[in-house]
């Protein structure tokens, strides 16, 4: 049985503690406390402006890109404190990658997006080794047998779901270990969604995943531990098909079984 | 109200569900009460009407399988609606089943003859009353998701098999002493039995309930043992 106060996970790879997020004078986040599994995919699920997506973006300092975003709390990586004043970012947003709703293609060719990441990490040290790079993460990220012939071709002439794998395979590239995913499949068909989803399980054990997600049958697929965000608050986290199938907080099953509002 | 999903078509699918298991659970019970009325007064037109009329009951576990899938293509249920969609589908194949023992019941009538001299016989109304009253509650128990009103059923089945051991053991008696009544004592004898399973199969009903109720499974029960023959 899962003890819903219980934030914790057998293998955690990032901790939040008590973390709290203001907009201002606008609270966004409240005392949330939650662990992010090593081996697991975690699916955060929640009604629009619940928090779950600024809280995911706590994770990886995305919210110091906002001026008026404070946060407070501890959230630590691997038992180090992503906020310490010793932490650089840019090395932190590689070990804790991101991937969008909208696919972001940079405008340029489909082996410059992957080799962006490795090239300003000093990941490679010779042209075949970002060659070698490129290659395994288009393969990971499932890409590679539709792009091998036209790695030169830009990014932004793919389809959508083939751009959204093309961020993921970005994310990749500079080896990660938790990536993050803020609905990266609203923007897709159900085809393209079907691949991501194939993909994200492919990934499971090799990173840390994180996903937002609008679509509970989504959430249902994908993830291993589910939580539920509701007016900045986390009201539940638990094992998926424990949530999906018996909620303990009323809140959780209103909302999954679309009875609210 | 809290109960009503933002999709008011899904209401209406779990409502018909609801509206279907509730006759077909209303026609299950009628179906055994006639069956005792038909056999004590040794109505043969009456226990035919009961064996006619289990086509319907058929029909309707038939109706509300075809819409459990529809629901489930449709809607994609989940958490307490989902375990009720699940429930509904398994509910009525017992219900149907209990059906088949009402109707095994009415068609022993023809057979058992005059039996007003046999002693025992006025113990098996008594046995099923409780049991269709089992049958009863447990799908009111469906309707209103009422743990509770299951879980007391469940509690009941052992007044069911106590019945069933006593007579068992009158039945038995009664043939070594009148040899010439074992054809239809035989009979009086599947009548109980089938009233025993009615008994248990409307606590596995109750049990379902329970589930799609709370998320949870009742605990093991001590069970009254059954003398089997």
């Amino acid at each position: 049985m899962t003890d819903i106060s219980n934030p914790k996970t057998p293998n955690p790879k990032m901790s939040a503690r008590n973390v709290n997020v203001y907009y201002g004078e606008k609270q966004a986040i409240q005392n949330v406390s939650i662990d992010v599994d090593t081996d697991n995919v975690t699916a955060f699920i929640g009604p629009s402006g619940c928090g779950k997506s600024t809280f995911l973006r706590t994770l990886n300092r995305m919210n110091d890109t906002v001026a008026s975003a404070r946060v407070t709390g501890e959230i630590t990586l691997d038992g180090e404190d992503i906020y310490s004043s010793g932490m650089d970012v840019v090395q932190l947003r590689a070990r804790v990658g991101m991937v969008f709703q909208k696919p972001n293609p940079f405008p340029k060719s489909i082996y410059d997006n992957i080799a962006y990441g490795p090239r300003i990490h000093g990941l490679a040290s010779s042209k075949a080794d970002l060659d070698q790079i490129v290659e395994s993460s288009l393969r990971r990220a499932g890409l590679w047998d539709e792009v091998k012939d036209r790695l030169k071709d830009s990014g932004t002439a793919l389809s959508g779901g083939q751009q959204q794998r093309l961020c993921i395979g970005r994310a990749i590239a500079v080896e990660p270990e938790v990536i993050l995913m803020d609905e990266p499949c609203s923007a897709l068909d159900p085809i393209a969604t079907a691949k991501i989803e194939e993909l994200i399980h492919a990934l499971r054990g090799r990173y840390a995943i994180v996903i937002v997600t609008h679509n509970m049958q989504q959430a249902a697929r994908v993830s291993q531990r589910t939580a539920f965000f509701h007016l900045g608050t986390l009201v539940e986290y638990g094992v998926t098909s424990e949530i999906f199938t018996n909620p303990r907080e009323l809140r959780t099953k209103d909302y999954i079984t679309g009875r609210y509002g | 109200m809290v109960d009503q999903h933002t999709v008011k078509a899904f209401d209406e699918d779990i409502n018909r569900l609801r509206g279907l298991i509730a006759e077909m659970g209303g026609r299950v019970e009628t179906a055994i009460e006639e069956a005792m009325t038909a056999l004590v007064q040794q109505d043969e037109k009456k226990a035919k009407a009961i064996v006619d009329n289990d086509g319907r009951i058929d029909a309707l576990e038939a109706e509300v399988e075809r819409l459990v899938v529809q629901i489930i293509a449709l809607r994609a249920p989940l958490a307490d609606d989902l375990r009720e969609v699940i429930a509904a589908l398994k509910i009525v194949g017992v219900v149907e089943r209990i059906g088949d023992y009402a109707k095994n019941i009415a068609k022993r009538v023809p057979k058992i003859g005059d039996h007003r001299t046999i002693e025992p016989i006025s113990l098996l109304p008594s046995m099923a009353q409780v049991a269709s009253e089992m049958v009863g509650d447990a799908l009111n128990a469906f309707a209103a998701r009422d743990a509770l009103l299951a879980e007391a059923v469940v509690q009941r089945d052992s007044v069911v098999d106590s019945f069933y051991n006593s007579i068992f053991r009158t039945l038995v008696t009664y043939m070594v002493e009148n040899p010439k009544t074992i054809t239809e004592c035989a009979h009086l004898l599947f009548i109980a039995k089938n009233i025993e399973r009615i008994g248990d199969h409307a606590t596995n009903v109750a049990e379902m309930v329970y589930y799609a109720a709370t998320g949870q499974y009742l605990p093991e029960r001590d069970r009254t043992t059954i003398i089997e023959s």
